[in-house]
């Protein structure tokens, strides 16, 4: 199933994915911020794949990069895959996947909220725990807690 | 604990049928006798203490402690668990709500204190930042017992305002009846 999906990502879009590994038995795709969604798509809608249920969207704090990272599971097979992509620190950016999970809206609210990832196309990007005039996203690594 | 006859405060005249007090006396022993309370459980300690203090084991309602869903009915404010920033404003809103006199007593470390999340940056270090503390009960979670001696300690602080009220001594205002 790994060799699949990852041969389905790479046949479609053969620049996409920048590296590829197994971690605990899940495969890991690097991808290239600018094919995200277009890759997301594909495991959507791709009648073998058909990766229905976006699991979880989170981010690292490198210091010198920030990676957000999607665990996707195919519910019928309990396939699962993680994308990662690698954002430039002082600007992160990366398209919106709420086009193909609503479920992410809130998701990728959650990363901007705690890490300042802006989702491009996101149709709701505001603050979703911390208070609305609050300055700054604490999980970076060098958030300075205010007294 | 012990508790104190509520007509502690009330003196008699020896031999007599007349009762004499003061009417500051009698609003105070209406008032702890009625602490009906808002129950503010934000975290844990709701379960632990004001859930299990309020059931029949240990029973608030025989102090008279009614739970009251509402601050404007209340005038004692249980502050249970872990005030967080964005909660803040609404504690105090709430608090502001509650008609005089009113009370507060912090429950557990996290209102006391900020507990075991004081470095975080989502959590108020102590309610006492935002709004009056009267009566601190230390614990994570504290037993239902503290939190029925916190209330008891509370008692004791409205009546000795009472007492510096009209410059009584302690004994003075604990003359018997």
């Amino acid at each position: 199933m790994s060799e699949t999906t990852e041969s389905t990502v790479r046949k479609a879009f053969p620049e996409a994915v920048l590296d590829a590994s197994e971690i605990d038995g899940v495969l890991n795709l690097k991808l290239a911020a600018n094919f995200l969604l277009d890759v997301c798509r594909l495991l959507y809608s791709h009648d073998d794949l058909s990766f229905d249920y976006l699991a979880d969207i989170t981010a690292i704090d490198w210091r010198d990069r920030i990676e957000v990272v999607y665990r996707l599971t195919n519910l019928a097979t309990n396939a699962k895959v993680v994308l990662r992509v690698d954002l430039d620190r002082n600007d992160p950016q990366v398209e919106s996947v709420s086009s193909v999970w609503k479920g992410a809206e809130w998701q990728e609210r959650e990363v901007y909220d705690l890490m300042g990832v802006r989702f491009i196309g996101h149709p709701d990007l505001r603050r979703i725990l911390l208070p609305e005039d609050w300055e700054g996203h604490p999980l970076r690594k060098d958030y300075v807690i205010p007294d | 604990m012990e508790i104190e006859k509520p007509f502690d405060y009330i003196e008699r005249i020896p031999g007599g049928a007349i009762i004499t007090t003061t009417v500051d006396k009698v609003l105070e022993w209406g008032r702890e006798c009625s602490l009906w309370y808002f129950h503010f459980g934000l975290a844990c300690c709701a379960i632990e203490v004001l859930m299990a203090a309020g059931a029949a084991r240990f029973d608030l309602d025989r102090f008279g402690m009614m739970f009251r869903a509402t601050p404007r009915q209340s005038d004692l404010m249980i502050v249970a668990g872990t005030v967080t920033k964005k909660m803040a404003p609404r504690v105090k809103r709430l608090y502001d709500q509650m008609a005089d006199p009113k009370y507060v007593i912090a429950t557990g470390s996290c209102a006391n204190a900020g507990g075991p999340f004081a470095d975080s940056y989502a959590v108020l270090k102590g309610v006492d930042l935002i709004i009056p503390v009267d009566v601190y009960v230390p614990g994570c979670p504290p037993r239902p017992e503290a939190l029925i001696y916190g209330v008891q300690k509370l008692k004791e602080k409205m009546r000795s305002q009472v007492a510096k009220k009209h410059n009584l001594s302690e004994e003075e205002n604990k003359a018997n009846v």
